[in-house]
């Protein structure tokens, strides 16, 4: 695929987001991370396209949703490398990484099988207490993962 | 690479729960344990007169449970829970939040002890009377760790600049895990010894040096060691944790500790041990005034009286 082609694709949507450089084997759980199930909206999901930095890679395509920030950094710790580009009316309006953020919320699952967040209805919790490498540790029985 | 934070970000101090020890400042434990030391002198106080105390056992612990019990009862208050589950609607699915929910309806306060890891720090979300956690599965258990320091107070007359040798299982020893922790306001040196499959897991030796806590480490539970301690903190080695039978045979009866061996050690030397033992102590040092660890269980009357009064926000005459 050339270049052009790729930013025409892009382009293609008039207003909306664009979650870029995905590693493909994140891309399903970033889009259940973000609900897009549920979604409403016309929705562009691609996989397995071929990337120079990350080999393959998955896209995602949401029209006419502005996701809020603090949404997009849940990604963060699935998918780092991702790229979010804000569309409007055509235009690439903010162009940033994901960042992580201090403490996730209902973003992974305890590796612990005793903690309560494994046995309870209940969202998951990690403060990160190192960012490389990654280090999270369960607000609720202490085990450190990642 | 970056180095891992050892510091914890758990704060109930809105409520007076007790979840975690590291809920606790160096001040607010100095403050426990003059409360501790002000209900040894006077154990029997009406101060809960008229508060009902419910103590949760989401598992059965009849030690706990009877120390924390009769805690409640000395100071005359009541008493409401379950000391099995099996006899509660858990057993029939009910979710922890909901069976909080109900009991915060009728209590003043919570005593839980729960077979799941992070459950008491969760019930502090779902309430706002206080929580006070007597053990969720392997993860904290302060009470056992705030005895363990009125012990180290009563004994040493300080908890600054003890050499504690802690012996036994410091791989999964959660009591011993703690009162490290606990011990970083005030300037230990520590001795660990433990057989290679039981040695001090690296997050607490990392602990140490984030702190600047002095530890040698020691296979050989010898002479040098014991002669050299203000306090041994001997702990159960049990056959459960080894793969290798053989292995455990081998280590058992390297780790116990017998009369002879205290003939040179300190006069202020103190053993302790958060019991039920099995052989590492051998009877014949029960007589000897160093042992200690019949003395310390009943400590935990009086440090769970004052963990009870810092839950319900009780004032009293102490320093
Ligand atoms: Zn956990």
């Amino acid at each position: 695929m050339s270049t052009q082609k790729k930013e025409l694709a892009v382009a293609a949507l008039k207003n909306g987001t664009v979650i870029d450089h995905i590693p493909a084997d994140a891309l399903f759980e970033v889009v259940r991370l973000l609900q897009l199930a549920d979604s409403e909206m016309q929705l562009t999901i691609g996989n397995n396209l071929p990337s120079s930095r990350q080999g393959r890679k998955g896209i995602i395509k949401v029209a006419d949703t502005e996701f809020a920030e603090s949404t997009l950094n849940r990604i963060a710790l699935i998918a780092p490398t991702a790229k979010i580009n804000v569309i409007r009316d055509y235009e690439v309006v903010e162009k940033r990484a994901v960042e992580l953020p201090e403490t996730l919320i209902d973003v992974v699952r305890c590796n612990n099988p005793k903690c309560i967040t494994n046995n309870e209805p209940m969202a998951s919790r990690f403060e990160v207490v190192s960012r490389d490498p990654v280090k999270i540790r369960c607000h609720y029985c202490g085990h450190t993962q990642l | 690479m970056q180095q891992v934070s050892t510091t914890f970000h758990f704060h109930n101090m809105e409520t007076g729960s007790l979840v975690s020890i590291d809920n606790l400042s160096k001040e607010e434990i100095l403050k426990i344990l003059r409360t501790a030391a002000y209900f040894e002198e006077h154990p029997n106080q009406k101060i809960l007169d008229g508060k009902i105390v419910a103590t949760l056992f989401f598992e059965p612990s009849t030690r706990t449970r009877l120390s924390f019990e009769t805690a409640v009862q000395r100071l005359g208050g009541r008493i409401i829970g379950f000391s099995d589950p099996a006899a509660t609607s858990t057993s029939k699915g009910e979710t922890l939040k909901d069976t909080i929910k109900m009991v915060s309806n009728y209590a003043d306060l919570i005593v839980m002890r729960h077979y799941l890891e992070g459950a008491a720090q969760y019930a502090t979300e779902v309430t706002d009377i206080p929580i006070i956690n007597a053990g969720d599965g392997a993860n904290q258990h302060p009470s056992q760790t705030l005895l363990d320091l009125y012990s180290l107070y009563k004994t040493q007359g300080t908890l600054e600049n003890l050499t504690i040798t802690m012996v036994g299982d410091l791989k999964y020893g959660r009591t011993v895990h703690s009162l490290l922790m606990a011990m970083r306001h005030f300037n230990p040196t520590f001795r660990f010894v433990a057989c290679k499959e039981l040695q001090m897991p690296e997050f607490y030796k990392q602990f140490c040096l984030d702190n600047g806590i002095q530890f040698t480490e020691h296979e050989d539970f010898n002479q040098a060691v014991i002669d050299t301690s203000d306090i041994i903190y001997m702990t159960r080695v049990q056959r459960e944790r080894f793969t290798d039978i053989m292995e455990y045979e081998k280590v058992k009866d390297l780790y116990s500790l017998n009369n002879a061996m205290l003939e040179t050690s300190r006069q202020n030397l103190r053993i302790l041990h958060p019991l039920p033992r099995v052989n590492e102590i051998n009877r014949d040092v029960d007589d000897n005034p160093k042992a200690y660890y019949f003395q310390q269980a009943k400590n935990g009357l009086y440090a769970r009286q004052a963990i009870i009064c810092r839950a319900l926000g009780i004032d009293l005459p102490v320093k």
